[in-house]
């Protein structure tokens, strides 16, 4: 059974989607606390010995499983650091969802530093799903600082959905990925600031055997007097494919800086980059005005469709 | 009913003051499908959106069923039953051909994938092949310009204004098009349709054709006598006087 109250029900909603004790394997955690967890006969799930974090470990062909890892924090002035490790084991099919919710209504900041490093074997497929989230009143500040490190075998595939729509006031997101033969990675971003809230997003993948590709397409909103930057690096060392796009909104205030980077070190590498950066289009709001909306619901329609 | 009366339209251009509409008067009466037409550069897209309320005009007014609606936003114009498909169909990330359509058809209709699935079959598209897909440059120009014209369907206003829906699109997509106006002349009812057009195929279904150049009509009146006056006129075969005296040596 989970243990939570009803303000960290409400996170979890937030992050996870989760309205009930969710299917499969878990881990709550909640106000650094153990909330729930629950294993499978494919998946286990231990606390480390030095109760830093979890060791996740999902036996090989395990397929159509998922595994939730929700942290929820809804007391002020906790500062954490978790260390998840997932070791997913050859030819496995699974699903991921991690995420963290920050009420903060204190003075004091909150903050959750969670290090995730995915072990993905041979031919193996990961959805990962991990959303942030911050709500409450209060002055401190909800911070969230993310490091997530992969290293994927040969034919294995990675799909990152990283979202971060509402309330985080600073956030450090740093994604490293290495990459074997034929392993596929696709990240996608969805990140939006408002206030005086600041991100930084760094990504950098390496591909290091034939046939290995990345694509990291991130779109970005940038609200009010709210900050971004977006680092994201491909590097080739063999023949591979590399890509990566940074789309971003900036309303009112906003500033973003956007830094693709493309690194070949090898001839038969393929790298693309593409960035782009500007308002609404006035068109946009244009066409949606004459299917009867106010210019307010016409750009809040178009930053959901975007962001989506 | 939609009256124009005295419209103009100026812009600034390198400090000197162009009229694109000059003074104009103009009546679209109800149930009828009227099709304005003229040289390029002769004020009709700029005339269409006026009406839509895109552009502002510098004098003059706007008159829909006895409002006047000339200093009203985009937004209040849509609401009063005036729609509008867009020359150039606008792209969006994110935004699907469901969710374009749902917004169309407003909040109180709540719109369902059966009715969604009948506005994109009247404009010739498969709904199970495009309800879901994003309204990006993923989509080819004839297939933008149907979701365009489903979204002004779905809406089912007073007044629908089509600003060139044959540009940018190849012929045999466009042959396929104009049955759609066909279809939409034969279920008019009591609403009004404006659409630019240069096509015979529209022309020949009009019941009035209004033709506009520098900005002021030109010609007007029942699609039957205005149409045969139109072809084989001086704009239509001049040729360049240049080349005209280089053939005669």
């Amino acid at each position: 059974m989970v243990e939570l109250d009803p303000i960290q029900k409400r996170l979890i909603e937030e992050i996870a989607d989760i309205h009930e004790t969710p299917v499969g394997a878990y881990n709550f955690r909640a106000n650094s606390k153990l909330a729930g967890r629950n294993t499978t006969a494919n998946i286990d799930i231990t606390s480390k010995e030095d109760g830093s974090g979890i060791d996740i470990r999902i036996k090989p062909g395990t397929k159509n499983e998922s595994v939730h890892i929700p942290v929820v924090i809804s007391a002020s002035g906790i500062k954490e650091t978790v260390y998840n490790d997932f070791y997913i084991g050859e030819d496995s099919d699974v699903v991921i969802v991690a995420g963290c919710g920050i009420d903060n209504c204190g003075k004091q900041d909150s903050q959750h530093d969670g290090i995730h490093r995915f072990f993905v074997g041979k031919n193996a497929h990961v959805k990962y799903i991990e959303k942030h989230y911050g709500s409450g009143s209060g002055d401190g500040k909800r911070i969230l600082n993310p490091q997530t490190e992969v290293y994927m075998e040969e034919g294995s595939a990675m799909e990152m959905e990283m979202v971060q729509i509402k309330g985080v006031d600073s956030t450090i997101r740093k994604t490293t990925a290495k990459l074997a033969a034929d392993a596929k990675l696709l990240v996608q971003e969805r990140l939006m600031t408002h206030g005086e809230q600041k991100a930084h997003s760094i990504y950098s993948a390496e591909l290091n055997g034939d046939g290995a590709a990345a694509d990291v397409v991130s779109r970005a909103v940038a609200k009010d007097n709210s900050y971004q930057k977006f680092d994201a690096c491909v590097i080739g060392n063999c023949a591979c494919h590399g890509h990566t796009e940074c789309d971003a909104i900036i309303m009112d205030y906003g500033n973003v800086l956007a830094v693709p980077a493309l690194e070949a070190n090898n001839v038969d590498a393929e790298l693309f980059h593409e960035a782009a950066i500007g308002k609404i289009a006035g068109e946009q709001l244009d066409k949606l005005m004459t299917l009867g909306l106010t210019a307010e619901e016409a750009e809040e329609q178009i930053i959901n469709g975007f962001l989506k | 009913m939609l009256q124009i009366r005295g419209l103009t339209y100026e812009v600034e251009e390198a400090g000197e003051t162009k009229r694109i509409i000059d003074n104009l008067d103009l009546d679209i009466a109800d149930s009828r499908f009227t099709v304005i037409t003229g040289p390029n550069g002769g004020g009709k897209s700029t005339l269409a959106k006026l009406i839509a309320g895109i552009i502002k005009p510098t004098s003059g007014s706007i008159i829909l069923d006895g409002e006047d609606i000339t200093e009203m936003n985009i937004t209040d114009r849509a609401r009063r039953g005036v729609s509008f498909a867009f020359q150039q169909p606008v792209k969006f990330k994110g935004l699907e051909v469901f969710d374009l359509l749902k917004i169309a058809a407003g909040k109180e209709t709540k719109l369902k994938i059966d009715d969604a699935c009948k506005n994109l079959s009247e404009v010739g598209l498969c709904a199970k092949d495009y309800i879901n897909r994003e309204v990006n440059a993923s989509l080819s120009g004839g297939e933008l310009k149907r979701i365009e014209i489903a979204t002004v369907l779905a809406r089912g206003t007073k007044l629908s204004v089509f600003d060139e829906p044959e540009a940018g699109i190849d012929l045999w997509s466009f042959q396929n098009l104009t049955r759609i106006f066909e279809n939409m002349r034969k279920n008019i009812k009591d609403s009004s349709i404006l659409i630019i057009s240069h096509q015979e195929r529209i022309l020949k279904i009009a019941d009035d054709i209004v033709v506009i150049a520098n900005g002021k009509i030109k010609m007007q009146g029942e699609g039957s006598k205005v149409l045969p006056t139109l072809t084989g006129t001086a704009d239509a075969v001049m040729p360049c006087n240049r080349y005209t005296e280089v053939e005669n040596g």
